[in-house]
């Protein structure tokens, strides 16, 4: 097994478990950590493929996950904003009774 | 596969797999936590130290604190007694699990399977920073306004609502 392998795998594990806790939690604020992990994900994949390219010295994997990580930020800061506007409104963050449009 | 990888990889997945399935919130977010410092630990692995310390710093600093803050906020630190998966988690999971297995299988048979090592490559803060300058300057200044755009409307949309 090459070491890019092994990165590759254990970002599509990472990916497969994030997505799994996105689906299956009830709690908005863990939805929210999964979807995080599952841009860790992708962007530890950038790094393995840049580290392990033939010309690494053009940056773009890591001029990539530099803006992949801004995005996320910001992302986070929506989103929890987001939480904290449901929780105001419906008196909860379980994603099961969150169900109604009309405000 | 070296020592150090086998390390790490047990590290952060453990965590993620907490982070994911533990009932108490701010074990979650402590758990995710140790999950993205697990990741930039890869990242220093592989020869990015500029992106291992914004990860630290964006990841574990900012966005780690965020959600704890997150979690005080809406009360979610108190024991729930009620079920933790929602009524549709079997096809979720199930989900996830042909995810992976489709992800792995492609993995094992593609050809970057046979790349072998490079030499380290030579990614200094200096460099980083002149492409940036150079090459990248307009995405640059977008992903500046995104983030001020992004500040101020999280501010909006989590200020108490007026009674009309």
């Amino acid at each position: 097994m090459t070491p890019l392998i092994g990165y590759l795998l254990l970002s599509a594990f990472l990916f497969a478990i994030g997505l799994a806790g996105a689906l299956t939690r009830r709690n908005a604020i863990i939805v929210l950590i999964g979807i995080e992990l599952m841009l860790n994900a992708a962007n530890l994949n950038f790094i393995a493929f840049w580290r392990f390219s033939e010309h690494p010295e053009a940056l773009t994997g890591i001029m990539f996950v530099i803006f992949a990580i801004g995005v996320a930020a910001a992302e986070a800061a929506v989103g929890l904003a987001l939480i904290i506007a449901i929780y105001r409104h419906y008196k909860t963050t379980n994603l099961d009774e969150v169900d109604s449009l009309k405000g | 596969m070296t020592i150090t990888f086998a390390i790490i990889a047990f590290v952060t997945i453990t965590a993620t797999v907490a982070a994911m399935s533990l009932r108490n919130l701010v074990h979650c977010a402590l758990a995710s936590a140790v999950a993205f410092g697990g990741l930039a630990a890869a990242y220093l692995q592989l020869d990015a130290q500029f992106v291992g310390f914004a990860q630290i710093l964006v990841y574990v600093g900012a966005i780690a604190i965020l959600i704890v803050f997150a979690v005080l906020l809406t009360r979610g630190g108190e024991p729930t007694e009620e079920a933790l998966f929602s009524r549709t988690w079997l096809a979720g999971t199930a989900i996830a699990v042909v995810v992976f297995g489709v992800l792995a299988w492609t993995i094992r048979n593609s050809f970057v399977s046979q790349r072998e090592t490079t030499p380290v490559p030579d990614a200094t803060v200096k460099e980083i920073g002149d492409v940036l300058m150079n090459k990248y300057v307009l995405p640059l200044e977008v992903i500046g306004l995104l983030l001020t755009a992004a500040l101020i409307g999280a501010v909006i949309i989590a200020l108490k609502e007026e009674r009309k």
